[in-house]
């Protein structure tokens, strides 16, 4: 009961996180990763700091908000 | 057995949504529950989205659970990402909900409780809904490319340029009337202004924190962000009562109109994450939180709607906007019930994200219901309002008269009784000097809401309730401000760079301080006019961007036709070109009327002759003989602007129906961009749980 509980609360958090784009870095480096294999990059994946800037500059690149 | 039981519940769904839609539309009596219409929608909803969506998802578009999405072909851990199916129509909805739903439905109460909230069920069902999905479904299927593009591809350069102008123009008239609806709601209130303002340093520090402090966490700092936008409520209310705080945020409606402005602009210029990201994060919080706490409320309390099923109203002498019930009605509600501005966010991020096409369904067709319930939700807060209330705070000065006992006594004639003291005590509750013409919707909804939640959740703070909802309204109509001029400032930066290639650099400075002070004049040229008309504005802008968003609509949905006609589903095709030629009638008349009506409160051209002439005969009080002439030259222009609509429209229409001809007819057309078909790899699970 208490275990699923808990395991109902973590869901609603990672749901939180991935909506709200706290969890985006993460998500960019385990791409980063998976893709690694496929394409050998040759540029180590960008910081976390770098990664927002150009996370945030290309998604307010277009019509984002609607009335 | 479970089958059984499953046709027994969609049986009483539908008898009890037959019963509250038959009861609002019959009922006669003093009042009515605001619990008929949220039954009445919440059934009417689920039923259209199990059938009617389900039904056009598997038979007219023929959705495909095992093509892979572009998310997945192109994924790329930034823009492409296939993404959990909640996930994405928490984004879509935070993206198409905006201040639209709350105020339309809000003007549209004029008519009465009954057809507006008709209209939003029947033309989010039919219409919106149906627009949304279509649109989402075609970008996916073409890489997420955007209405402008698929008109070009699939229409042709006239159907992409008019996608591209009509984008433009309805940017600037959007951002003018949403100006329009902030100003009012900050005129002569210290606590509004001051709380308003504060929210732009609030969104810096924010976006500071973001950007280097703790570059990336998100949810921390919106968690202090929203909890300095309570503060600054609380602190609005302790500048409100100091004599020399309070004066230097008391202004009339032209002084904010320049800082709103000016404020325009430096949003425009500054970096996104100083301003512009930060704010948007904290109002689709505020928002989220806001409406669901308004939900809760409404069925906490069942407040008891007031205003009469139709008004006198209905006959076009309207005072918070000329025109008859039809088509005024489905001009003034467009967001709620159709919006062409979706289909510009269903072919932006949203197609990128999609992990399966058997998610479009959800989130093209269920966010734009959730967004239609918030216009449900609007409607109910403008409603249980006492009549005489309500039209005491929409009404414009030079409809009603200037002085509160004129107000009164013309309202109270027209069978809405209200009295000047009643007045003063809700001005009193509410924290305001007076509620007397506040118009644009914000502030008669924010009384209506600051009543609900007072009665829900403690009486003695409507004050502070007040002053929560207009700057609820005010922060993401601020943000739509700042992503419009930005997003209108990189359209013409693409359109100068084809004669003048540097301007189309996005970030070369001169282009950007260039093109976002033409497009913060553009805007502005019609904020200031709407300030200074003493009808309102409001009466002249709001038609015209109701009359913009439908042709938008109307656009997406010729898109749609047409792919559907070339793709060999003429026999489904009706599902677009329904809620299309009921676009067009509507549109068309509405423009038209607003052309040549010799009604002053409708007809552009009849109020610019009539101010003309009483200008001419010299009767008119030396302030408003001052500002006559602009207002004679904006009504012409009005006139323009709305013919040069109704053009656009009748082009797109005929370009369409000439592209459905020509395949029809087996003449060649323009092939269709579909990507083709590849296999789904993804085992979609861990996005789809």
């Amino acid at each position: 009961m208490l275990s699923s509980l808990r395991q109902y609360l973590g869901r609603c958090w990672r749901f939180l996180r991935q909506v709200s784009g706290d969890d985006a870095y993460e998500r960019y480096l385990q791409c980063y990763g998976k893709n690694q294999v496929a394409h050998q990059h040759q540029q180590p994946p960008l910081s976390r700091e770098e990664f927002f800037q150009l996370w945030q500059q290309e998604k307010w690149d277009g019509v984002k908000r609607c009335c | 057995m479970n089958k059984t039981l499953q046709y027994l519940i969609w049986f009483l769904v539908a008898v009890i949504g037959a019963s509250a839609v038959g009861g609002i539309a019959l009922h006669r009596g003093e009042s009515i529950n605001a619990l008929w219409f949220v039954a009445a929608a919440v059934c009417v909803f689920a039923i259209a989205y199990r059938f009617y969506a389900a039904w056009i998802a598997a038979k007219v578009l023929m959705v495909d659970a095992s093509r892979a999405t572009p998310a997945e072909r192109l994924d790329n851990g930034r823009d492409y990402v296939p993404t959990n199916k909640w996930v994405v129509f928490g984004h879509h909805f935070a993206a198409i909900a905006g201040p639209g739903p709350l105020v339309g439905p809000t003007l549209a109460a004029q008519f009465g409780y009954l057809p507006g909230t008709l209209w939003i069920l029947v033309g989010a069902v039919l219409g919106g809904a149906v627009q949304d999905m279509v649109t989402l479904f075609l970008s996916t299927r073409r890489n997420g490319r955007s209405l402008g593009q698929m008109a070009r591809d699939e229409l042709g350069p006239v159907g992409g340029f008019a996608a591209l102008i009509g984008t433009f123009t309805i940017m600037v008239i959007l951002i003018a009337v949403l100006g329009l609806v902030v100003v009012n709601a900050m005129k002569h209130s210290a606590w509004a202004t001051s709380t308003v303002a504060a929210t732009i340093p609030i969104a810096m520090i924010v976006g500071i924190y973001m950007r280097h402090l703790r570059p990336g966490r998100v949810l921390e700092a919106s968690v202090l962000g929203v909890i300095l936008l309570l503060l600054s409520v609380f602190g609005g209310g302790y500048i409100d009562h100091h004599p020399y705080l309070s004066s230097l945020f008391n202004h009339d409606g032209l002084t904010l109109a320049w800082w709103v402005i000016a404020y325009g602009f430096a949003a425009a210029i500054l970096p996104v994450w100083l301003l512009l990201a930060p704010r948007d994060y904290l109002s689709t919080f505020m928002k989220l939180g806001t409406i669901f706490l308004l939900a809760v409320a409404i069925i906490l309390l069942q407040p008891e709607v007031k205003m009469p099923a139709l008004t006198q109203f209905i006959d076009g002498t309207g005072p918070i906007f000329g025109g008859s019930l039809f088509p005024f009605v489905f001009i003034t509600i467009a967001c709620g019930a159709v919006s062409g501005f979706h289909a510009l966010i269903a072919s932006g991020t949203t197609p990128k994200l999609i992990a399966n096409e058997s998610d479009i369904r959800m989130i093209g067709y269920g966010a734009m219901l959730l967004e239609s319930f918030v216009a449900v939700m609007a409607m109910i807060a403008a409603t249980v309002l006492d009549p005489g209330v309500f039209f005491a705070i929409n009404s414009p000065a030079g409809v009603v008269g200037k002085e509160a006992a004129d107000a009164v006594a013309t309202i109270t004639s027209w069978g809405f009784p209200v009295t000047v003291e009643q007045m003063e005590l809700l001005a009193q509750q509410m924290g305001e000097a007076t509620l007397f013409a506040r118009t644009g919707g914000a502030p008669s909804l924010a009384v209506g809401m600051a009543s609900i939640f007072g009665s829900a959740f403690g009486q003695h703070l409507l004050a502070l309730w007040y002053h929560f909802a207009i700057m609820f309204e005010a922060i993401f109509i601020l943000t739509t401000l700042d992503a419009g001029t930005r997003v209108g400032r990189f359209m013409l930066q693409d359109m100068l760079g084809n004669f003048w290639p540097s301007m189309g650099r996005t970030s070369w400075y001169p282009s950007v301080l260039l093109t976002s002070a033409i497009v913060v004049a553009g805007w502005g040229y019609f904020l200031y006019i709407g300030v200074i008309d003493p009808n309102g504005g409001v009466n002249i802008l709001w038609p015209l961007f109701g009359i913009s968003n439908q042709l938008l609509a109307a656009i997406a949905l010729s898109v749609g036709t047409g792919i559907l006609i070339k793709s060999g589903r003429l026999k489904h095709v009706w599902v677009t070109l329904l809620p299309l030629s009921w676009l067009v009638i509507v549109t068309s008349t509405a423009a038209w009327e607003k052309i040549t009506s010799t009604d002053v409160r409708v007809g552009f051209l009849a109020a610019a002759n009539d101010m003309s002439a009483k200008l001419a005969a010299g009767v008119l009080p030396p302030e408003k003989a001052a500002v006559a002439p602009q207002l004679i030259f904006n009504q012409q222009l009005d006139a323009v602007l709305t013919l040069f609509f109704v053009v656009v429209l009748w082009i797109v229409i005929l370009d369409m129906l000439r592209v459905s001809y020509r395949s029809l007819a087996g003449k060649p057309v323009r092939p269709s961009v579909e990507t083709p078909h590849v296999q789904t790899a993804l085992d979609s699970s861990w996005v789809r749980d």
